[in-house]
């Protein structure tokens, strides 16, 4: 399984937000569906799955370009880095701000090993996919099984 | 004196638009600004594209979806889950007078940006005072 590490003010930031949301849900009348409610304002959700060859993750990280953001693996681990910058303005006034800035850092450990040398990202329309394929010995082997003569 | 069995009132849901089919749908945060001649949305919208988006503006009501393709694992499941795929939407009532007619908007890199310029009438106007 993958462990997740998250810092202090990360565990205390999701369980603001989901009190937010329970108090929501409750005084609104019907529950309301946001998806950043677990996180910080910028820590983004991650998604991982993984296939034969390749383990794969997925970010949404709209409004990021990809000098905003870096990637590092190292061995099992994946590290996901970024930053929003904050553009609020000062001659606007602001309805809602709901859109966090700043930087996270998010760290992952991986089911299997996996080869950093091969490791490709895309992003496209503020999704960042990251195909991560596995190291030769984490890869499942077929074992011939023989049948030995009478 | 006998006691009379209060009758608990129905519990109803409350009515609101539902999709017609059963995807999640989410709500982009948003940032609303408000500028001396527009009122400009930013909303979060990653996964859709220009052509997906759909912005719907009638009566003051501001209507944005966007259609986000399926791009979930076809043959396994997610080792980990933190945040569901679905369509974007979300319905605002817009109180400023907008020139519906010059609505206009972009979308870059998952974020839409929604320009909803004021009509002339209620752009400030700057009254000189005269002195005689």
């Amino acid at each position: 399984m993958l462990a997740l590490r998250v810092n202090g003010s990360h565990s205390i930031n999701r369980l603001r937000s989901e009190m937010d949301r329970l108090f929501d849900s409750a005084f609104e009348g019907f529950p309301r569906l946001t998806r950043d409610a677990w996180f910080a304002p910028t820590s983004p959700a991650v998604n991982v799955w993984e296939d034969t060859d390749n383990v794969y993750a997925e970010a949404e990280l709209p409004g990021l370009k990809l000098d905003d953001i870096e990637l590092l693996v190292m061995g099992d681990e994946l590290t996901i880095k970024g930053e929003r910058k904050d553009v609020c303005e000062d001659e606007v006034s602001y309805h809602r701000k709901e859109r966090g800035a700043g930087s996270f850092n998010r760290v992952f450990r991986l089911p299997v090993g996996v080869d950093a040398e091969k490791v490709e990202a895309t992003l496209r329309d503020g999704v960042l996919t990251v195909t991560m394929p596995k190291a030769d010995e984490a890869k499942p082997r077929k074992i011939e099984v023989k049948t030995l003569p009478r | 004196m006998t006691t009379m069995a209060i009758e608990k009132p129905a519990e109803r849901e409350i009515a609101r638009t539902e999709p017609t089919w059963n995807r999640p749908q989410f709500r982009p945060n948003v940032d609303i600004l408000e500028r001396p001649d527009e009122l400009t949305v930013l909303a979060d919208m990653p996964g859709t594209s220009a052509e997906d988006v759909n912005i719907q503006f009638e009566n003051g009501t501001l209507k944005l979806h966007g259609k986000v393709k399926d791009r979930e694992p076809q043959e396994t499941g997610y080792v980990l889950q933190e945040y569901g795929v679905g369509d974007f939407h979300r319905t605002f009532q817009v109180s400023e007078i907008i020139d519906a007619a010059r609505i206009s908007a972009e979308y870059e890199d998952g974020v839409l940006i929604l320009h909803l310029p004021k009509t002339e009438a209620v752009k400030p106007r700057k009254i000189a005072v005269k002195t005689n």
